[in-house]
């Protein structure tokens, strides 16, 4: 459904994403992982059009970004980021009605809605008229989910959508999230540093390192196939300290 | 919306002057006795039958030339020497007949000198003067140890210091230039032992001092006259043949009492020329008082005029380029840089500026005003639109809403705090600067605090500070409270506990 052929991107001269293919399958949860800096977050932006590629197309369901087309195009998609990126003026309910508000859809549609997504997201039902600051990280998550699902969106687009929780919530989270993209089955491409994440989501997994993919596939092949000794390190380097003890 | 109101109220009472008579316009230079002569120039045309506004300590010649040649007034009261040193300099007119057509070429009328002559004179105390026996200015040259202190522009003046040394062969070495008001003090102090006076000057009598004979007749006239547009004498003949009553009627002595009156006494110059009218001429004229809370009322009304009108059209404009600048940087700084240039130049050289373009009073003080409002709001506005974090501006990009709808609905209402502050920002400096558009006629609590530096009248200083700093207080709550009602609820609230 999103097929990104030899997509590259430089920031101030400097390479942040190699020339770059990729295609994202409607259904399956793809997760892309890597070090800080590795191109993740920019291949990401790119997919939803906030950034333009130097070179490459990018084609969302056959039809390739343009300026004429960029807005619809977004709207078929949802985007969460870390913290959420609310708009702090605005409340819970005000965040996720905004965009179908300036659509023209009518309150009652909204609202049926909006308690659809509230049902789905297990978000409380008072927390609605409350403003961003007014709400824990983990809420904040779940408004921002329930924003970018409101148009009922084909793929969903997450960066580091975990990234700023503490671990009990971020826990809680992560198998809810499971949840709800088995539920809806859509598209999602999710970007995390966590390979423990990555497992736990991925239909896909695509490592990446210094603007290029290094290795793409299920979890198991990059315990056992490695495509090169990064791999292993990247994965090794993530395992929990707890494996170790022998006392555990 | 409090400006519509003003501006209503001001439509109304400018709509309702010259509803009967002819309009004469008066003016009057920033020092006592131009205004007291525009006072009796005033009481003459309004008992003619004509509606007299009188726009009084205007900012200087220049200012008062201009407004008369661009019609903005219709007469004043000018010197000789003025007219040929200042006005018509380098022209090498001398003599009233010359003068007469000088003027005429230019479209100008005059009258006959109205009596006395308001020359440069030198002057020394009374005691001094018997003590040495001076009674001429020659009679300095015998005395090269006294010191002399000269204001500043008689100092540098071609018809002031340098030329008098030269006539009379002054030997005197310690000649020190200083504001001719502090010259008084200094005289009286003992600090200086000679000063230049103007010959009218109220404080000759009230200082006891002795204006020196000039024997070699080395300075020219001052003589005061009637200037006035040649169109007057088609649109108000009555108006112009009632002020040339004055011709020849004020002799130095007159002059010079009530120069006194006005200025040490503290009289009103209405008052002051409408008891020379009545005592001299046997004209009877009434004499509008306008009691403290009158004036208050009018003054606080003409400066809300000048401050509401010229913030809101700085809104309109300094906003929209706030914005833009915010859009496109590079565009941003030039529009940055071009407002902050308009901010360097100094407030009355802007208003003079002005006046060729919209003439003195009210517009001209609009538009200065305007243009100093616009650096702090387009400054904020860019600041505030600037400062939203990248998270929050590429989720609403992300939502796809469209450019429009992101300005309207997210940015504006983020930076909506920042925006409010620079229009208060400007508010408050703008209270403060349009005190000085009384120097152009414009009104406001500039013109007691112009009056009051005049006669040196502390009273009336604080009467145009004091509401002025008030209305400045006022503003400063005004907008606290529009912030509460404008900025969203959202962005005042502290987080609250962690409740995950």
């Amino acid at each position: 459904m999103l097929e990104l052929r030899g997509v590259a991107k430089k920031f101030g001269g400097l390479p942040a994403l190699q020339p770059t293919d990729l295609e994202v399958t409607a259904g399956r949860t793809t997760v892309l992982i890597g070090p800080s800096g590795c191109g993740k977050s920019t291949l990401l932006r790119l997919m939803i059009g906030l950034i333009e590629p130097d070179a490459g197309s990018v084609r969302f369901e056959g039809e390739a970004f343009a300026p004429e087309n960029v807005l619809a195009l977004r709207r078929r998609m949802g985007y969460v980021i870390q913290d959420g990126g609310l708009f702090p003026h605005l409340t819970a309910r005000e965040n996720v009605g905004l965009m179908v508000g300036h659509l023209g859809w009518d309150e009652q549609r909204i609202a049926a809605r909006l308690a659809e997504l509230v049902e789905l997201t297990h978000f409380p039902e008072d927390g609605l008229e409350r403003y961003p600051v007014q709400l824990s990280g983990g809420q904040r998550q779940r408004v921002s989910l329930m924003r970018a699902l409101m148009l009922d969106p084909a793929l969903l687009l997450l960066d580091e959508p975990l990234g700023a929780l503490d671990p009990m919530v971020r826990a809680e989270l992560q198998t809810e999230l499971r949840r709800i993209f088995r539920t809806l089955g859509k598209g999602v491409v999710l970007v995390t540093h966590d390979m423990g994440e990555a497992g736990f989501f991925g239909d896909e997994i695509v490592l990446m390192r210094e603007g290029r993919i290094v290795q793409q596939g299920e979890f198991a092949d990059f315990l056992q196939r490695p495509a090169e000794p990064f791999v292993t390190q990247f994965v090794n380097a993530q395992r929990s300290p707890l494996e170790g003890r022998e006392d555990v | 919306m409090k400006w519509i109101g003003w501006c209503l109220l001001w439509l109304c009472i400018a709509g309702g002057v010259g509803a009967e008579g002819p309009i004469v316009k008066v003016g009057s230079k920033k020092f006592t006795e131009s205004v007291v002569v525009g006072e009796l120039l005033a009481h003459l045309a309004s008992s003619s039958g004509a509606e007299v506004a009188h726009h009084k300590e205007m900012g200087g010649t220049r200012i008062l030339w201009n407004a008369l040649l661009s019609g903005d007034i219709d007469i004043y009261p000018e010197y000789t020497g003025t007219i040929t040193q200042e006005i018509l300099a380098g022209k090498g007119i001398a003599g009233l007949p010359q003068i007469r057509q000088a003027l005429a070429e230019q479209g100008i009328g005059m009258s006959l000198p109205l009596g006395f002559n308001n020359t440069y004179a030198i002057g020394i105390k009374e005691e001094l003067a018997v003590r040495l026996d001076i009674a001429k200015i020659s009679d300095l040259a015998r005395h090269p140890e006294l010191r002399f202190g000269f204001g500043n522009e008689f100092m540098e003046r071609g018809d002031g210091w340098p030329g008098l040394r030269d006539r009379y062969g002054l030997p005197q070495r310690e000649v020190r230039g200083l504001d001719h008001d502090l010259a008084y003090r200094g005289l009286q102090s003992g600090d200086i032992d000679a000063m230049d006076l103007y010959s009218t000057d109220a404080e000759i009598k009230h200082y006891n001092l002795r204006a020196l004979v000039d024997d070699q007749g080395y300075f020219p006239e001052y003589l005061v006259l009637l200037i006035y547009r040649q169109d007057l004498n088609d649109r108000a003949p009555q108006a112009l043949a009632a002020m040339h009553k004055l011709e020849g009627q004020i002799p130095e002595t007159e002059m010079v009492s009530m120069n006194a009156r006005a200025k040490l006494d503290k009289v009103p110059a209405a008052q002051v020329a409408g008891d020379f009218l009545r005592t001299r001429l046997g004209i009877g004229v009434q004499v509008r008082h306008e009691g403290l809370l009158y004036r208050l009322w009018q003054r606080t009304g003409e400066h809300l005029l000048l401050v509401g009108v010229s913030l809101f059209a700085a809104m309109l404009v300094a906003v929209p380029l706030g914005v833009l600048a915010a859009r496109r940087p590079r565009l941003g700084q030039v529009l940055l840089g071009g407002v902050g240039i308009v901010q360097t130049i100094p407030a009355l050289a802007l208003l003079v500026v002005m006046i060729p373009f919209l003439g003195i009073g009210v517009p001209s003080a609009l538009a200065a005003l305007f243009l100093y409002s616009l650096l702090p709001i387009v400054r904020n506005t860019y600041t505030g639109l600037s400062d939203i974090a990248l998270p929050i501006r590429e989720s609403a990009e992300a939502l796809g809403l469209p450019p429009g709808a992101r300005l309207r609905l997210i940015e504006m209402p983020l930076a909506a705090r920042s925006i409010l502050g620079g229009i208060k920002t400007a508010a408050v400096i703008n209270v403060g600067f349009a005190t000085l558009g009384a120097l152009i006629a414009a009104g406001g609590y500039g013109q007691p605090i112009l009056t009051g530096i005049r006669l040196d009248d502390l009273g009336l200083i604080l009467e145009g500070a004091i509401p002025a700093a008030v209305l400045a207080l006022l503003m400063q709550g005004v907008f606290e409270l529009v912030e509460r009602a404008i900025v969203p609820k959202g962005l005042r609230l502290e987080p609250e506990g962690d409740a995950a």
